[in-house]
């Protein structure tokens, strides 16, 4: 569905992808690992555009995406769940989510405000609030939300779970395990191996702008000399 | 104490205010969103009296030549977005207040020609020129009109940023631009309809003052500088702040320039209150804006969540 092929990308001179390699596959969950500052975040704003990237590739459904505007990208079918949560703090939460709700892939049984907050009940309390009044477990499952309301065919999540109380990741990682089992295609990046082995498909260790490994969780749970040389773990 | 000047006063300092309001609540989305200096935010100003005035000159009605005002700032702001601003957002400030102080000088030189040099008088129709006497009191009734006119385009400027989805998307691209890019808006065509409706506002708040001022060139240029000063007192990005800001400032100046004599001569000679008082009142929001920006740099109202 998604495929990136000798992405490269710079901030100014700098350089922060290397030639990045890789795909997500329909109806899969494909998640990106590593250690901070190896290109994950870098990855994903050159996917939807943010970071344009230098040379490379990027395909989506067959379409080249790369050199697009963020916009177009994302009206190709892209929701993205940004690293950090990126709420609108100014708008209510309900206007968080309908701000700039849409169905441009033009599914046939979209994502209301109704089905989200049965999706979501403890956003349903916290309508009239402002994004930046919820705590940080509210603000991701808005993040997502928010995400979720543009109808996208693939989902993408930057830090899924960092700086959640254990109890909010649990109820994250439940959502996503039901997003999945409806089909959506997931990019995921998070930092806990353990539930991504569960959830996901497919890995790709991401180490210096690069990907230099990618397989399975099987294959990943056999080979803990991987773990140890890119994850630290 | 004379009431009723007072209360002439008065109401011109809020006739002030609100024109200031009109022109200042685009020229603060215009900043706050797309961080763009726009000294030119006056011409729209000047050009609606102007097209104001030629309908009336032709013999239209004083509401078609609103109409034909409105409509024609709103294209020409849309062009100066489209053709010009477009381009500068990702530029220095310096370069935005170069560039729009060229358009200031283009806008002028074609009036100019257009016009001709001298002011343009726009007579207002009978229904809107006469008195209401209340008791002792004599208000024209065109002061009322400009007052009612600003506080509806008020109200409903307001219920447009806080209620619908243009309003949503505005507010969420002054806090954060990229993420509402990312989540599938052209903000290129937020950011023209934005500086259009701005353009249109500045040319209501034109058309309205020229009945009493006539419409001459350069008339917006005075009032964009106070403009700028209701930006930043008010917060920039806030339509809330520029309407306190704008009232505010606008009864501040007004009743300033009157009493502020009067005021001095309490504490000083009538010689040295009389000299200073005119020096002073001019001052007076520059002296405001001072204060606010030494202890509430963010302005009075910031929008909230603004970084």
């Amino acid at each position: 569905m998604l495929e990136l092929a000798g992405v490269e990308t710079f901030y100014g001179s700098i350089q922060a992808l290397f030639g990045m390699t890789l795909r997500a596959e329909e109806g899969k969950v494909t998640t990106l690992i590593g250690r901070n500052g190896m290109g994950k975040t870098t990855t994903v704003g050159s996917i939807l555009g943010i970071v344009p990237c230098r040379s490379g590739q990027i395909t989506f459904l067959g379409d080249r995406i790369d050199g697009k505007p963020a916009y177009q990208v994302a009206q190709h079918g892209i929701g993205l769940v940004p690293e950090g949560r990126q709420v609108f703090p100014n708008l209510s939460v309900r206007e968080n989510l309908m701000a700039t709700a849409t169905n441009f892939a033009g599914l046939d049984d979209p994502w209301t405000l109704d089905r989200m907050l049965d999706f979501f009940p403890a956003l349903k309390e916290r309508l009239g609030n402002m994004g930046s009044q919820l705590s940080g477990g509210e603000q991701q499952m808005l993040s997502i939300g928010r995400a979720l309301m543009l109808n996208p065919l693939l989902l993408i999540l930057d830090e899924a779970t960092e700086g959640l109380a254990p109890l909010i990741r649990r109820e994250i990682w439940k959502r996503l395990d039901l997003l999945k089992q409806s089909g959506l295609t997931i990019l995921l990046i998070d930092k806990n191996i353990e539930e991504l082995n569960r959830i996901a498909d497919h890995h790709h260790i991401i180490e210096k702008g690069r990907v230099v490994w990618s397989g399975s969780p099987a294959e990943l749970q056999a080979n803990p000399g991987l773990k140890m040389q890119y994850l630290g773990i | 104490m004379d009431w009723n000047l007072l209360l002439t006063q008065f109401m011109n300092g809020l006739q002030l205010g609100l024109l200031l309001f009109l022109l200042a609540s685009g020229l603060t989305l215009i900043f706050g969103i797309m961080d763009f200096i726009n000294l030119s935010h006056g011409s729209f100003y000047m050009l609606g009296a102007y097209f104001c005035g030629s309908v009336v000159a032709r013999g239209g009605s004083f509401l078609t030549g609103i109409l034909v005002a409105l409509v024609g700032a709103f294209i020409i702001g849309a062009i100066v977005e489209w053709v010009i601003a477009r381009r500068l957002y990702r530029e220095d400030h310096l370069d935005h207040v170069l560039v729009t102080f060229g358009l200031i000088l283009i806008f002028d030189t074609l009036v100019h020609i257009i016009w001709g040099p001298a002011g343009m008088a726009i007579p207002l129709p009978d229904f809107l020129n006469g008195q209401i006497t209340l008791g002792t009191l004599v208000l024209p009734i065109y002061r009322l009109v400009i007052i009612l006119g600003g506080l509806l385009v008020a109200g409903i400027l307001s219920i447009m940023v806080t209620r619908s989805r243009l309003g949503m998307l505005i507010r969420a691209g002054a806090s954060n631009r990229t993420m509402v890019e990312a989540l599938g808006v052209n903000i290129h065509r937020l950011f023209l309809v934005v500086f259009a409706i701005g353009a249109a506002m500045s040319a209501f708040a034109g058309m309205l003052i020229a009945p009493i001022t006539e419409a001459s060139i350069g008339m917006g240029n005075e009032i964009i500088i106070i403009a700028f000063v209701v930006v930043i007192v008010g917060g920039i990005g806030s339509i809330k702040g520029a309407f306190y800001a704008a009232i505010i400032i606008g009864l501040m100046d007004t009743l300033g320039r009157s009493y502020l004599d009067d005021l001095l001569k309490v504490f000083m000679s009538v010689h040295h209150a009389e000299t200073a008082a005119p020096a002073l009142s001019s001052m007076l929001v520059y002296i405001l804006m001072a204060v606010v920006l030494a202890f509430r740099p963010q302005g009075l109202f910031p929008p909230a969540g603004a970084r």
